[in-house]
């Protein structure tokens, strides 16, 4: 599998996720926000977590109207896959790739340590690597999680399975708990918390690296 | 032509921001807080200087860009 991951002024887990990217085998090409075309056969594109523009004017707002981001859009469409972690998951929802709004979280302060995570379906390639109802161990990082969305919107989220991830704690206010949603293709995800900083027994946490695994070996080209 | 623009979160939207500061108000004392909401302004200095059309460009910048219409309302006041 080829991968791009996409790097903006201020992102700072870039460099995590094509760790974790390449431990799975996937082949990864660094893509600066300025690019306004993806490396040829390209299969995923990975939007990393970070403060994209220093989070001026809203989270991901300015990442999501960059020069690249018509390319990845172009990709989305295409059926191509893409991952949003963090600031990633604000960026695509930002593009409007991914339903809702990611608001400051409930309790006001920065959230920075490792939560118990549902799987809330294992039902697309990002998730097929656990069984729905495992819970994981992974780290969350971020001051603007909390997932909101109006109620037709949720609805349509939950009856069509697209919610992937639940926190199994009290996180940022998320309605609904949600940590990260599928897109109606199933082939794109945005989540707040970082499988790639629990992907390597060297990091004392291993349950991300079953996503990005099932993601290389398996992911079917567009 | 200057805009300014104002940013809000939409009613029924939680805004924590707004909440912290209005626990904070009680907390020194001021008694008659019933809300606090908390937005951003933004000023745009617009090259036109046609009412009409900064109208229209700064709606269109409000749409695309300055607010994230999910969760926020905009209004434009031009001088």
């Amino acid at each position: 599998m080829k991968a791009a991951v996409l790097v903006f002024p201020g992102s700072n887990c870039d460099r995590d996720l094509a760790v974790a990217l390449r431990g799975a085998g996937a082949d990864v090409e660094m893509v600066w926000h300025k690019e306004t075309a993806l490396p040829e056969g390209v299969d995923l594109v990975a939007v990393p977590g970070g403060f994209s523009w220093g989070d001026y004017l809203r989270c991901g707002a300015i990442a999501a109207r960059a020069p690249v981001v018509p390319a990845l859009r172009r990709h989305v469409e295409r059926g191509g896959y893409a991952l949003g972690v963090c600031n990633g998951f604000q960026v695509l929802i930002e593009a409007g790739l991914l339903p809702g709004a990611l608001m400051r979280n409930a309790g006001i302060r920065f959230v920075c340590r490792t939560v118990a995570l549902k799987v809330t379906t294992a039902h697309s390639r990002f998730t097929a690597g656990y069984r729905t109802g495992q819970s994981l161990s992974v780290p969350v990082a971020h001051h603007d999680g909390n997932y909101f969305a109006d109620a037709e919107t949720l609805r349509r989220l939950h009856a069509e399975d697209r919610v992937a991830f639940t926190y199994g704690e009290p996180v940022n206010g998320s309605v609904d708990d949600i940590a990260g949603i599928l897109s109606a293709n199933r082939r794109v995800l945005g989540m707040m918390p970082h499988p790639e900083r629990a992907a390597d027994p060297a990091l004392g946490l291993t349950d991300g690296a079953a996503l990005f695994r099932g993601l290389v070996e398996d992911a079917v080209p567009a | 032509m200057k805009a300014r623009v104002t940013v809000m979160l939409k009613d029924g939207v939680l805004d924590p921001q707004g909440e912290a500061v209005r626990l904070a108000l009680t907390g020194l004392g001021f008694d008659g807080v019933r809300g606090v909401r908390q937005g951003k302004v933004i000023e745009v200095d617009l090259a036109t200087e046609d009412r009409a059309a900064a109208e229209a460009e700064i709606s269109r910048m409000c749409e695309t860009l300055l607010a994230n219409t999910v969760i926020e309302s905009w209004q434009v006041e031009l001088p």
